[in-house]
């Protein structure tokens, strides 16, 4: 900072050489306005607030269960870094026995694995039924078209609790169907993984028409006039092409289906099925009783780390998927 | 090509629209007709009473509670998030544009912009279990950062979600903190899509920072802030998850935290009556229409298209 100030470009409005966002113009003002350091002050002190709690849970997963007992007195000294050492608190020694704890004992590594089965099954299907209920309904015409098409869409703004109650039994009833019926009932992967799907159907299918009307009618009539079916043209040509508008409404389902509360609390009363938003949550009140912070803490950072490591593949591939679209 | 069409269109269209009828449209119509009934679930034994279930609605003191605690929701989260939204994100991209005209991020704005996001992408169970641990009364984060500002004393002897008076206000404060971070990219991304050369006429014009961003980046951005306000008035109604969890099945102390979506859960699930379950549901189903349709009028105005 010092050593741009000392070097003064002579024209005014020329472009600063050395550090391009250090940016005011020296001669109208100085540089440290009190405006933008206050400025700065309110954005670092909003990523404090918003960082800080999930490091502290983090720290906390890490520490003994005595070590979280004892409370220091950060008021007792009064030297800063002293009085911020204290207030940020960080582990002494890193305990990983927390962690074998939270998987095994707190049944952590049931929950995730649940949710991995659920998700990964439910994700393939919503793709899938989607994008071919969007392409028929986007691409082709015959009577009926428009009903089917704003049944779905219609469906974006009802609230879910409306449909809580018929939605258990109709669940539930699924166990009288013979033979598939176990798999598709309350406390069932299968039926868990269908509700999702009929669920994450009506802005999956608004989202994915839209995309396939924007994509060019030429390339389907070439392909449809060298013999090409119904079913390989949108298998082998329009699915590739819709790659981008996949790929962002792929990821949008995923942190939908994977953070979805409220339908396995009702479907999956089973201690043995829950999901892990689910198990976590009840894990809260448990571990409370018990006392065992530390074990709820490494849950909490085990259920943490995938979706941190999602969103920052989540920000590379739709970044890939914007520019793509765009240079198409 | 034309042959063999509507088999095709039978077989792409038939397996989700069965789905969707199934587990969506049907619980959805059903769901009408089991709120004018009594129905205890488990045994077949459904009786028609009609319009009784409403009548009930309005003289059940805890609906009204869990129905203000929405409405307080619907007005404050909003309003809250879209300004702090609003000023953070303007922070991040007019921040130091004294000496150069126009729009230009501070310093390291990725990287605020990662840190901020990133409460959008957990679960809405994380952050209510994170929150409960945050406010447990003594070890939690907030009771131990305040002892050390020398403020302990602001804490109420039952902690923060023990007190009828706070432990609502506590949810509120971690829905707007789950949120901002989205509108902050959200608005950020609406504010670099303004073209430079308006902000470079208002700085000529000699408009002040404020100026600017009430007469400018505001209205500009108004398309944004419109759908914000629809999407944060739906989590409003809803507030389940972490109303569940932070304070409990039962809504907190003295049940002064429930929520609509809260009070319809105990009431079917554990209470089994499900008929009037599904009428608090129907409510509910009506305010959202009503808050969209009014959403969508009190923001409507003339688009500003840039070419």
């Amino acid at each position: 900072m010092t050593a741009a100030t000392e070097h003064v470009t002579p024209p005014a409005d020329a472009p600063a050489p050395a550090a391009p966002d250090a940016a005011p113009v020296p001669a109208r003002r100085e540089r440290l306005n009190p405006l933008n350091l206050l400025n700065s002050g309110f954005l670092v002190l909003w990523g404090i607030f918003t960082a800080f709690p999930l490091l502290w849970a983090v720290m906390t997963a890490f520490k003994t269960n005595r070590e979280i007992l004892s409370l220091p007195d950060c008021r007792a000294g009064w030297r800063f870094w002293v009085w911020l050492w204290c207030m940020v608190d960080p582990p002494t020694s890193l305990e990983f026995d927390n962690f074998t704890r939270a998987w095994t004992q707190a049944s952590i590594g049931v929950y995730f694995i649940n949710s991995i089965i659920v998700v990964s099954g439910s994700l393939v299907l919503t793709m899938l039924l989607g994008s071919m209920a969007a392409y028929a309904l986007a691409r082709y015409e015959f009577p009926g078209n428009r009903i089917i098409y704003f049944g779905f869409v219609g469906g974006i703004m009802f609230p879910v609790f409306l449909a809580l109650v018929p939605l258990f039994f109709v669940v539930d009833n699924m166990k009288l169907i013979p033979v598939v019926g176990q798999y598709i009932t309350l406390n069932s992967y299968g039926g868990l993984i269908l509700v999702y799907v009929a669920y994450s159907l009506p802005f999956t299918v608004f989202f994915m028409s839209a995309f396939f009307r924007t994509l060019p009618t030429e390339l389907a009539e070439a392909a449809a006039i060298d013999g090409c079916g119904h079913f390989r043209l949108f298998f082998q040509v329009m699915l590739p092409m819709a790659k981008p508008g996949l790929v962002s409404i792929g990821i949008f389902n995923f942190i939908g289906q994977w953070n979805q509360y409220v339908i396995p609390l009702v479907l999956m009363p089973d201690p043995d099925s829950k999901v892990l938003a689910q198990g976590l949550a009840s894990l809260a009140v448990s571990m409370g009783y018990r006392g065992d912070w530390a074990a709820l803490f490494a849950g909490l950072t085990l259920a943490l780390l995938p979706l941190l490591a999602a969103y920052l593949l989540f920000q590379r591939q739709v970044q890939a998927g914007l520019s793509a679209g765009l240079l198409k | 090509m034309r042959h063999g069409k509507y088999p095709f269109l039978v077989a792409f269209l038939a397996p989700p629209v069965a789905l969707y009828g199934v587990y969506v449209v049907s619980p959805y119509l059903q769901a009408f007709y089991i709120s004018l009934t009594r129905w205890s679930g488990f045994s077949g034994n459904v009786e028609f009473i009609g319009l009784a279930n409403y009548r009930r609605l309005l003289e059940d003191d805890q609906f009204h509670t869990a129905l203000v605690n929405n409405l307080i929701l619907l007005a404050c989260l909003p309003v809250i998030t879209i300004i702090m939204g609003l000023f953070f994100a303007s922070m991040l991209n007019i921040g130091g544009r004294r000496g150069r005209a126009g729009i230009r991020g501070v310093a390291g704005s990725a990287v605020y912009r990662v840190i901020y996001f990133f409460p959008q992408v957990l679960s809405v169970a994380i952050i209510g279990v994170l929150w409960l641990y945050l406010l447990a009364p003594g070890r939690g984060l907030v009771d131990r950062s305040l002892d050390g500002f020398w403020l302990g004393w602001l804490t109420p002897n039952e902690g923060w979600l023990g007190n009828p008076g706070t432990a609502f206000w506590w949810v509120l404060a971690a829905m707007v903190w789950m949120n901002v971070g989205f509108y902050i990219v959200l608005f950020s991304a609406g504010m670099q899509s303004i073209p430079r050369d308006v902000y470079e006429a208002a700085l000529l014009d000699g408009a002040s920072r404020f100026t600017t961003f009430w007469r400018i980046t505001v209205p500009l951005l108004w398309d944004s802030v419109q759908v914000a306000w629809i999407y944060l008035a739906i989590i409003a109604l809803d507030a389940f998850a972490l109303v569940q969890i932070m304070l409990g099945n039962a809504g907190g102390p003295s049940r002064s935290g429930d929520v609509i979506g809260l009070n319809l859960y105990r009431t079917a699930f554990e209470a089994f009556n499900f008929g009037y379950a599904s009428a608090m549901g129907v409510t509910l189903f009506f305010l959202t229409l009503i808050i969209a349709v009014l959403a969508m009028r009190a923001t409507r105005r003339d688009r500003v298209e840039f070419s």
